[in-house]
């Protein structure tokens, strides 16, 4: 026979104090562990945006990332010239040979920052999906003009549409901005290959992104340029070499989450386990009433059960609607495998607070298991006996 | 003092309760300190650089080279005592970016010359001078992969391709733990010739004979390249530092953030604990007011109790938190020197202590103001 | 000149807009030295005449002394001070802390004194053997029967040597053995060591051993 629920809500209600410090507790882990994992999953997130998987991306073997690498304009037009890479509706290439350069950039609070800087080819914005010049127009070939993503033209100045930038030895003039689906290329300012060649680098690439005809031919792309003996090459998915990228950084983020709200939890749940034992010792002799009626012991227990899950759940509930605010919250990091800025904003997803939610319980499990099991193993004689 | 039995005769009368709390305590102050070192070990990183050291960068951003050819000119000028430079390498060891550790080409006399901060046994530093292939590889780094003296070590490239041996022929301890034990220090002269002489330096050190003349000596460097194909930044090694410190954002910011909201759930969990120990006591309590204690005394004892197991939380989770940090360097990695300082103890101990005031006041002053004739009848 | 006088002392409860009168303009006089039993049926207000004596409760109107101090005059601060020197107090249900042992629960008032460890100690062992219980004393309360835990109760309402003895149904919790024991100790303390006392009981042979008996019955205390 089951103890109806009702009975551990006005017990919850009797005391409400308690109630609420124990679910208090828990609502600040709960709260603390969904803004870090938000923390960790935008980082993530704006990272693995950048990437598509129709997409394949090429560096020089061994370069792990963008800025290490270069690509000779040679091993550029093999790739281009190979079958599987897709074509406009006018029969070009879908492919972007890329200049990938880190710049200091003077913020608009005066700071200074890492700014990646982009050389595209004008097929770029064919080959990425999802990228939308919000205002002005694409950077004319062979003009020295360029378009500011729009998290960076929000926190550095003169990038507002004819404003000029000088970085390189040379004045840009500002054409565009755009976004990319909150992806760390908004955080980017792009312009011609061509035209950044010189000014950085000399004759190298640093990577070649192109569109594959048939993406789930990969593994078979892959091959074919890796043993191709004119050019030494790795080549990876897109979205695979960016969330290799945001691997290391969004592993340690989530690493201090669990670490973080593992440690608080502990913590709450020794509070939770106060709160119960207390609860279960001043209603001993009404346990000793149900016992008598004839409950058996085990629903005795599965009614602490609930009522310690209760509490957690309001506590829960209240640490959820905390985190909450934060969603959309952008703030930024260091991209520590180039050095340069990424902003992103914090994610607080349905899932997260799904999960958030199920961390309560779990916590209101944990605090609740030995005193239900004290309550259940009362001795009906001693309990009744048992001051209030 | 006469009070103390009392006091903790009270804390052994649940003592189940109390262990747990004292336990929750100690759990938030070891997180506390934990993340209030990251802010110490980043301020200290932030005052590492020094101030008569100058660095001397690519204008164009950090990731671009300088020019071997521009280091007659900086060595001729007035007020630089000499020149080093090093070039940022990026090799993985073992190709698993998990195991990445910071390596760098280093000038080796002149870089030795001007880093003291680098300890290095003089016949050690004598092999590393005079063989080209040769490493120093920091203490902690040497430990976290085993590495003996002598061993060949292979770096696979990143910039700079192909598989580059190296063999290791000292290992060096930082005279200041925050300048970090964790790097692998190679010779510039032997990546520049494997390289085909396309190496170029990442940056130049200027070890300056007053340290006073930094800011001239930085505006007449850059000057002096404003209109070469290589135009320079400079600025004193504790600036570049301090850049490179800002660099993690908002971490500060984010531990402030955790740490109060730590402080707070425990506030819960103690003032939760207090409340309920007090209410059970309400006829004794009662009772030694009939005895003549006066208010004060019981709002005290009260207030002592919670103060007592906040302390003994903090003391278990500041003093853990540094034995473990000071035996197991287990965060050295990512930030050199990273220990629990003392400032960081005594902060702790002096929010325990306000915990304790806080979490306590409530119950001890419903006990205060407590009603000896209505508890009396309640108990009765 | 009595040791206690109360004069013209009313109590009232006020419960919401309404005022219960318990007793009013009551006159007592208590000489020093004197036994003295408080008996009336339940509610009759003895428990609240012997509150008003302890100074743990105000009258409504009306004025205590006892000795040269004026009882009603006090504020909070002093009551306690005053209580801790004067009266010794034993309930019913003995009160004692679970937490300390028979000694540390006698020593407990002579805390709020300046007497040194040591003294403390004499004062303890000293009350101890007056009940009887010099054996019991690291015994904790839980471990010790009733009667023995009415005896530290005693204990410890005489180590600091109070003026007057006050006692709220001392026996009402124990069986007639043990009741006769509380009694008989009383008396002692009473004869030998020239106590004075105050009991409230509705048990008319614990009155027998009192010198004197008075009854409150409706507000209106009688020889």
């Amino acid at each position: 026979m089951k103890i109806p629920l009702i009975y551990n809500l006005r017990s919850i209600r009797q005391r409400p104090v308690s109630t609420a410090a124990t679910a208090l507790g828990m609502a600040v882990v709960v709260a603390v562990f969904i803004a870090m994992m938000a923390l960790s999953n935008g980082f993530k997130a704006a990272l693995v945006k950048t990437g598509s998987s129709d997409n394949a991306f090429i560096l020089r073997k061994g370069a792990q990332a963008e800025m290490n690498s270069g690509i000779d304009r040679h091993t550029a037009s093999v790739i281009a010239s190979l079958p599987f890479v897709a074509a406009d509706e006018t029969g070009r290439p879908l492919v972007s040979p890329e200049i990938f350069v880190v710049v200091g950039l003077t913020r608009l609070n005066g700071g200074f920052a890492n700014v990646v800087v982009r050389g595209i080819s004008p097929q770029a914005l064919k080959v990425r999906k999802g990228i939308t010049i919000t205002d002005g127009r694409m950077f004319q070939v062979g003009a020295p003009e360029i378009l500011v993503g729009a998290t960076l033209a929000r926190s550095f100045p003169n990038t507002g549409l004819g404003d000029r930038i000088t970085f390189g030895g040379r004045d840009w003039t500002v054409v565009g901005h755009f976004t990319a689906n909150g992806s760390s290329f908004e955080s980017e300012i792009w312009g011609e290959n061509e035209q950044f060649m010189p000014v950085f680098r000399g004759e190298v690439f640093q990577s070649v992104t192109f569109r594959m005809k048939d993406p789930a031919a990969f593994d078979g792309v892959k091959q074919t340029l890796e043993t191709d003996p004119r050019i030494t090459v790795d080549v990876a998915r897109e979205i695979e070499f960016y969330e290799g990228q945001s691997r290391l950084l969004s592993q340690v983020l989530g690493f201090i989450a669990v670490f973080i709200s593992g440690v608080m939890a502990v913590g709450a749940i020794f509070g939770a386990v106060n709160t119960m034992y207390a609860a279960v010792a001043s209603r001993a002799p009404e346990i000793g009433v149900l016992l008598t009626l004839g409950f058996r012991p085990r629903s005795v227990m599965s009614s602490f059960l609930a009522e310690a899950m209760i509490i957690a759940l309001i506590g829960g509930v209240i640490g959820a609607l905390l985190a909450l605010p934060i969603n959309g919250l952008v703030t930024s990091t260091t991209n520590w495998n180039s050095f340069s800025e990424v902003a992103f904003a914090f994610r607080v997803t349905p899932a997260l607070l799904l999960s958030g939610l199920g961390f309560s319980v779990v916590m209101g499990l944990l605090g609740g298991y030995f005193p239900a099991r004290r309550a259940a193993k009362q001795e009906v004689v001693e309990a009744l006996r048992a001051e209030g | 003092m006469k009070f103390a039995r009392l006091v903790l005769a009270n804390l052994g009368r649940n003592k189940r309760r109390t262990v747990l709390t004292v336990l929750s305590v100690a759990l938030a102050f070891f997180l506390f300190a934990t993340l209030r070192s990251v802010l110490t070990t980043l301020d200290a990183a932030r005052e590492l650089g020094s101030e008569s050291r100058l660095i001397v960068l690519n204008a164009t951003g950090l990731t671009f080279p300088v020019r071997q050819s521009q280091i007659p000119r900086l060595e001729a000028m007035e007020g630089v005592k000499s020149v080093s430079w090093a070039n940022w390498f990026g090799g993985l060891y073992q190709e698993r970016p998990e195991d990445f550790f910071a390596n760098f080409a280093i000038d080796p006399a002149s870089y030795l010359a001007l880093y003291p901060e680098v300890q290095l046994p003089p016949d050690q530093k004598t092999t590393f001078l005079a063989e080209r292939t040769a490493a120093i590889v920091g203490k902690g780094l040497m430990e976290k992969f085993g590495w003996r003296l002598g061993q060949t070590v292979t770096l696979k490239g990143t910039i700079f391709p192909g598989d580059w041996d190296f063999v290791i022929r000292g290992v060096y301890t930082p005279t200041d733990p925050a300048y970090g034990d964790q790097n692998f220090f190679f010779r510039y002269d032997y990546l520049y010739e494997r390289s085909g002489r396309r190496a170029e330096p990442g940056w130049f050190v200027l070890q300056l004979t007053d340290p006073a003349s930094a800011a001239t000596i930085s505006a007449r460097v850059d000057t002096m390249f404003k209109n070469s194909p290589t135009p320079t930044k400079t600025e004193t090694e504790k600036a570049f530092q301090a850049g490179f410190v800002t660099m993690w954002g908002n971490v500060a910011f984010l531990m402030r953030a955790i740490g109060t909201a730590v402080f707070f759930a425990i506030l819960f969990v103690a003032a939760n604990t207090m409340m309920m120990a007090a209410r059970e006591r309400i006829g004794e309590i009662a009772v030694l007011k009939t005895l003549g204690f006066p208010d004060g005394t019981i709002f005290g004892i009260v207030i002592a109790e919670a103060g007592v197991m906040t302390l003994l939380g903090g003391a278990i989770g500041l003093v853990g938190a540094r034995a473990l940090f000071g035996s197991t360097h287990a965060l050295d990695a990512f930030l050199p020197g990273f220990r629990v300082e003392g400032g960081t103890l005594a902060l702790g101990f002096a929010i325990a202590a306000t915990l304790g005031v806080i979490s306590g006041a409530l119950p001890a002053w419903q006990a205060a103001r407590l009603s000896v004739v209505q508890a009396l009848r309640k108990v009765a | 000149m009595a040791l206690v006088e109360m004069r013209d002392v009313t109590k009232a409860y006020h419960r919401d807009a309404q005022e219960i009168p318990v007793f009013s303009r009551v006159n007592l006089d208590i000489a020093q030295g004197e036994f003295l039993a408080l008996m009336g049926p339940s509610g009759s207000g003895k428990s609240t005449l012997l509150n008003l004596l302890a100074g743990l409760d105000r009258p409504t109107s009306g004025r205590i002394t006892v000795g040269s101090d004026d009882v009603t005059g006090m504020n909070a601060r002093q009551l306690a001070a005053w209580r801790a020197r004067h009266v010794g107090f034993v309930f019913q249900f003995y009160n004692l802390l679970p937490v300390l042992t028979a000694f540390q629960n006698i020593e407990l008032p002579l805390l709020l004194t300046n007497l040194s460890k040591k003294a403390r100690r004499d004062h303890v062992q000293a009350s101890l053997e007056i009940v009887g219980l010099t054996d019991r004393a690291e015994h904790f309360p839980r471990q010790l029967s009733g009667g023995e835990q009415q005896r530290v109760g005693i204990a410890r309402a005489i180590v600091s040597d109070p003026t007057m003895l006050l006692a709220d149904e001392p026996t009402g919790d124990l069986d007639a053995r043990s009741a006769e024991e509380i009694l008989a100790l009383l008396q002692r303390l009473n004869q030998e060591f020239g106590k004075t006392i105050v009991m409230v009981t509705h048990d008319a042979r614990a009155a027998e051993h009192a010198h004197a008996t008075m009854h409150l019955d409706k507000g209106v205390l009688t020889r």
